[in-house]
């Protein structure tokens, strides 16, 4: 049986391993001159790193391909498994040998499991080329493009570590599920692509802010800390009511998920009173009256109350959520062999 | 075990319709059973059931003693040759034969490459290549190799030429000549079933209409032709199946194990066509059916 599933498998394997295999071979050349790069250029590196056509173009490819490659599995190689053989009546000849369908769907399942959890591994070879980059992050260095998001961020955080891995597994296991049901090759792989991008949306959208309790901190307002102010012209000429004021944490690299002020009652503050656009004197214009502003608003109880995910949790929330899509991929594998079992012609 | 398969109550429906009811059909050990009936009559339906490519709905089945879905299923003492002989379009014919030995642990690799061989295919070509003969002899090949106890094929020869056809049933039969296999075969030809096997199964509408060994069938069926008659008047050992008349002459197809001495009619042998045919025309008429039932 798997000599069966290998004769079926190994063109798509190979060109798809293939091509990962060129990517990784990149990564490796680059990896250590982007290390080099950080080595020598300090607090500049993003300066000179964005400057570097190159490896901006391994940077934003690979990170690329890597959202991409679950997608890819779950059409290719996932869709048309049992899809196709249904379709050609093939599986009128495979499921009427000795073996058990449930068998060769164990051995499907679990070779194409082994090549799709092997090209999510591309995933770690992105982490440890980006090294340098989450390094200088880290350092509380930053650029002004996405080169310096940190790996936390929902933006980055399922392109880098295990969770392409977790990701590749389950898109594969939905392209055998939906190719059980839907029949037909061409519209399981569209089903399946739809399918994975939605998972691909939903997580950092719905999931990854609930894997841990985020830290809390609770802090008075001060010039140094307020990163961010949003506003709306008022009522008279070059005047501003503030709405919101955000601030920073002191921990590069953490993914803020809530920033919000509350006054002296507990109230989430909607707007500010008129006196606090006084605090939002742009840089190099503050003086005595700036100042004076950040007191008051210490003075009349407005506190920030700020909920984030420190840079040191990444591994831990990565676990979580690669253990978490894993789970759910198995749940779905348990399906497709409840499934195989019932009639299918 | 005098039956290598057997149904009661067979039933298997898809959403409200039922392909096959009330199926209740015995086929014995040994022979070459030819599985006849119109388009939709349920062979297909119960092959596949006996084969476990489907669960019944109602009733049991089994197969060499076994539930065919069932964990106890002799999966590799039955082969198997599906509707339209499928087969890997991209897999080469060596291809085909490593997958069936790969899969059934009683393959017997000497008579695969033999078969091939002998007729005469390039193990390198792809499957996809082969004509619709070769396919099928493939796909027979690969039913046969696997060295069954019981074989079955449903319409293995329906979309083939009548030359390819001819030599696959022949291929069949020499088969089974050599390995002593039992086989069920379907087909809604009355003429690939007279060619290739001893035993007659007449399904229609679900139900067996007539099942024996066709010789004795044959033996004991009869037209008889003189002058004209009421079905009333008939002897109690002769059951007709059709009776036509004009003003002066009645034809009568009538089945009696006894001879027939009454010199007023003319006694002619039947075809196996006319007798298939005969049952299949008497399934409409709901009173022929006490008469078969005794039969079998």
């Amino acid at each position: 049986m798997i000599w069966l599933t290998w004769r079926q498998f190994r063109v798509s394997a190979l060109v798809l391993m293939g091509a990962l295999a060129a990517g990784v071979v990149v990564l490796a050349v680059t990896g250590p001159q982007l290390a080099d790069l950080w080595l020598s250029a300090g607090e500049r590196f993003f300066a000179e790193l964005s400057d570097d056509r190159g490896k901006t173009a391994v940077f934003y490819t690979g990170t690329w391909i890597v959202y991409a490659l679950p997608a890819v599995v779950g059409a290719f190689w996932g869709a048309p498994m049992v899809a196709r053989e249904l379709e050609a009546g093939t599986s009128r000849l495979v499921w009427t040998q000795s073996v058990t369908r449930t068998r060769w769907l164990a051995t499907k399942l679990g070779v194409t499991g082994a090549g799709a959890a092997a090209a999510g591994l591309v995933g770690l070879a992105l982490t440890w080329w980006c090294g340098p980059i989450d390094d200088a992050v880290a350092k509380g260095y930053s650029d002004p493009g996405l080169l310096s998001v940190p790996r936390l961020w929902p933006q980055l955080f399922s392109a880098r570590g295990l969770v392409p891995l977790g990701m590749t597994v389950l898109a594969l296991v939905i392209g055998v599920t939906v190719g059980l049901l839907v029949r037909r090759s061409i519209a399981a792989m569209a089903v399946t692509l739809v399918a994975v991008v939605a998972v691909q949306l939903m997580l950092p959208l719905l999931v990854q802010s609930h894997l841990m309790a985020p830290e809390k901190l609770t802090t008075t307002i001060t010039q140094e800390r307020l990163t961010e102010f949003t506003g709306r012209p008022g009522i008279a000429p070059d005047q501003m009511v503030v709405e919101r004021m955000e601030v920073s944490v002191d921990s590069p690299g953490a993914w803020i998920t809530s920033n919000l002020t509350y006054d002296s009652s507990g109230k989430v503050v909607e707007t500010f009173p008129s006196w606090v656009a006084e605090c939002a004197s742009p840089p190099g214009q503050q003086d005595a009256g700036t100042e004076a502003c950040f007191d008051r608003l210490e003075a009349e109880g407005y506190r920030q109350h700020v909920e984030y995910h420190p840079a040191s949790r990444f591994w831990t929330m990565q676990l979580i959520e690669t253990g978490l899509l894993l789970g759910v991929a198995a749940g779905l594998a348990g399906f497709c062999f409840w499934r195989i079992r019932r009639d299918l012609t | 075990m005098s039956n290598v398969l057997e149904a009661r109550g067979l039933g298997k429906k898809y959403g409200r319709r039922w392909a096959l009811s009330d199926c209740t059909l015995e086929i014995p050990t040994g022979r070459v059973v030819g599985l006849v009936g119109p388009n939709g009559a349920g062979k297909s339906t119960f092959l596949n059931l006996a084969v476990g490519m489907l669960t019944p709905s109602a009733g049991e089945i089994a197969v060499l003693g076994a539930r065919p879905t069932g964990g106890e299923a002799r999966r590799d003492k039955v082969g198997f040759v599906g509707q339209d002989t499928p087969t890997y379009a991209g897999l080469s014919v060596g291809d085909h034969l490593r997958l069936g030995a790969h899969l059934n642990p009683g393959w017997d690799d000497s008579l695969a490459t033999g078969r091939i061989a002998g007729l005469g295919l390039d193990p390198g070509q792809r499957a996809g290549r082969l004509s619709g003969g070769q396919r099928a002899q493939l796909a027979l090949t690969l039913g046969i190799a696997k060295r069954p106890e019981l074989l079955l094929l449903d319409e293995p020869v329906a979309s083939l030429d009548p030359l390819a056809r001819r030599e696959f049933l022949q291929d069949l039969m020499e088969a089974v000549a050599e390995q002593e296999l039992s086989v069920v075969l379907s087909s809604h030809l009355v003429s690939d079933v007279e060619r290739a096997c001893d035993y007659l199964v007449v399904l229609v509408d679900s139900r067996v209409q007539v099942a024996g060994d066709i010789e004795h069938l044959l033996s004991t069926h009869h037209r008889l032709t003189g002058p004209r008659r009421e079905p009333e008047t008939m002897p109690g050992d002769q059951h007709v199946l059709t009776a036509s008349h004009t003003d002066r002459q009645s034809t009568y197809l009538v089945r009696t194990d006894q001879p027939i001495h009454d010199p007023a009619w003319e006694v002619s042998a039947l075809t196996l066509e006319d007798l298939v045919l005969a049952y299949m025309r008497g399934a409409t008429d709901a009173t022929a059916r006490p008469a078969l039932e005794a039969l079998r």
